[in-house]
């Protein structure tokens, strides 16, 4: 009896170690491939060149500045967004209201929502409907804003990463002790008094994380944008609202399915996936120790 | 007798359908030391925090009858709380100090009353920390943390924070239970001095603290008030048995 319980015993152990090693073997070998594949292709001209020679040559610099272009633009639209909205829900809604239990549904059901629909909906509403509006509200029809762009490429991906902000900060909020709101309350503060001056600052770490998370989640998503405003090749830099841009996620992908010869762009595509992992570790990476840092010296 | 600073009248509060204070009607004399006592869930903290409309901040809550503060009902529709808050301040039982360097929770009363001025704010800062016995201690290092302070100098430092608003009364809820004897005892010392300029209602659970540093003490059971006067009679004569049992430590 007590033999077999030792024996299930160090079946069990040796499952989950064997588990263990899967997860770390799985990440080791995606990354030897991807590095072997690409490092005779990665170098400073890589980064800073465009591609040439039919995109079989030359560098990636346009699908760099598009896709940090558009987290910029995207992070301007979602994190003040989602940062208002997570105020509201923890502030002001109680609990209970019909209103408050609405948004925090949608805000789930928003994270499940598979990011092609995303894509479809931003095709649908942001350039069919407001920029087919907006060009027959203000340029008689012509063609102008309801076609892709940077604009509202990010601004889809707004919403797709807006409940990661929504949640992050909710949850840095509810860190906020009581009695830190009770203590600003009792000098005679308001409640927005309270709100801007001890609740937010106390939740910088929490917004900026979810800031963070956010950009790493949009530079690495294609499907919002492969109607909305990514380009296979552009041979300028995009210089306003309305231009079409360079993406890496995308460049990855039409490289890949796209290109005239796929086998000879197969060393640009590793590269490319080397430079977009980089981006969002590096960016992951970013949000851990700000996340930390602000931690510490809040205990201080 | 001093003049009258607080007066309830038939004050019952409920939290959802439970009675936590049964028709409380005492008054609160002007610059004297007024102590509640009683055991755990007596209800004398949620007195307390009746008096500058603490409560106001649970869900729930459903107050009767009045309560005057310089003969004005503070739970009229009228009634500005955020002033209201500014001339009944408070200081809690844990030490709150904000995230901030200790100049910076000092002034963060006058900041939000659109003080801003630096001189006239490092003024306000100096004598309150002065009056608050605190700032020997800390005037070399008034950028520094808050948070890097010891509990008792944290507790005196949420005091001087609560003077820089200039309250005429000043509410403390079991403000020396989480600190050791020695910062105890430069809070009560604090408040002998502060008594002096300032009405003080203070709650605690400490018999001998309340013997020590008030003029009167009101003794709070199960939400009612049971017995209220001068707090030398009630700790040698008091006229409800049940009040003589509690300070002698029978229950509670």
């Amino acid at each position: 009896m007590s033999r077999q319980k030792t024996l299930t015993g160090g079946i069990f152990i040796g499952l989950t170690a064997l588990s263990v090693l899967l997860i770390i073997a799985v990440i080791i070998i995606l990354l030897t491939v991807i590095i072997i594949g690409g490092k005779g292709t990665f170098s400073w001209e890589f980064l800073t060149a465009f591609p040439s020679d039919g995109m079989m040559k030359g560098g990636i610099f346009p699908a760099i500045y598009g896709t940090a272009l558009m987290v910029l633009i995207m992070s301007v639209a979602a994190v003040p967004f989602g940062t208002v909205t997570a105020i509201y829900l923890t502030e002001y809604a109680s609990e209970k209201s019909i209103l408050a239990q609405t948004i925090r549904f949608a805000v789930r059901t928003l994270a499940t929502v598979p990011s092609i629909i995303f894509g479809l909906f931003g095709l649908g509403f942001f350039i069919k409907f407001v920029g087919g509006g907006m060009d027959n509200a203000f340029l008689g029809g012509q063609l102008k804003w309801a076609q892709p762009n940077i604009l509202w490429a990010s601004l889809t991906m707004a919403l797709l990463t807006l409940p990661v902000v929504i949640v992050s900060v909710e949850e840095a909020i509810r860190t906020v002790p009581r009695e830190l709101r009770e203590a600003s309350l009792a000098l005679g503060a308001t409640k927005w008094e309270t709100i801007r001056r001890i609740v937010i600052p106390g939740s910088r770490s929490g917004i900026m994380t979810g800031t963070i998370l956010a950009v790493s989640r949009g530079a690495g998503e294609v499907a919002p944008i492969l109607f909305t405003g990514a380009a296979y090749y552009l041979a300028t830099l995009p210089t306003s609202l309305g231009d079409q841009f360079m993406n890496l996620g995308y460049h990855i992908y039409i490289m890949s399915t796209q290109s005239a010869n796929v086998d000879q762009t197969l060393p640009i595509q590793f590269a490319t996936t080397m430079v977009l992992l980089l981006l969002t570790f590096g960016l992951n990476l970013t949000a851990v120790i700000i996340r930390s840092r602000l931690r510490r010296k809040a205990a201080k | 007798m001093k003049a009258t600073k607080i007066t309830t009248r038939d004050l019952t509060l409920f939290y959802g359908s439970k009675m936590a204070l049964n028709s409380i009607s005492l008054d609160i004399p002007e610059k004297e030391v007024t102590a509640f006592i009683g055991p755990s869930g007596c209800g004398k903290s949620t007195f307390l925090r009746t008096l500058n409309r603490m409560n106001d901040l649970i869900p729930n809550v459903k107050i009767t009858g009045e309560v005057l503060v310089d003969s004005l009902n503070i739970y009229d529709k009228q009634i500005d709380v955020v002033n209201l808050r500014k001339k009944v301040g408070m200081v809690f039982q844990k030490s709150n100090p904000f995230a901030k360097s200790i100049f910076e929770n000092v002034a963060y009363g006058p900041r939000i009353n659109g003080i801003n001025g630096r001189s006239q704010l490092q003024e306000i800062v100096e004598t309150s920390l002065r009056k608050a016995f605190i700032w020997e201690e800390v005037k070399d290092r008034l950028q520094d943390s808050a948070m890097g302070l010891s509990g008792g100098q944290q507790q005196r430092m949420c005091i001087a924070r609560t003077l820089a608003v200039e309250p005429e009364i000043i509410l403390m809820d079991e403000p020396a239970s989480a600190l050791d004897p020695v910062s105890t005892a430069k809070i009560e010392e604090l408040i002998f001095e502060l008594k002096k300029n300032y009405t003080i209602v203070i709650v605690t659970h400490n018999m001998q603290q309340a013997a020590r540093v008030s003029d009167l003490t009101a003794f709070f059971y199960l939400g009612e008030l049971i017995e209220f006067g001068k707090t030398r009679k009630i700790f040698t004569t008091p006229d409800k048995k049940h009040t003589e049992e509690y300070i002698t430590g029978r229950f509670g």
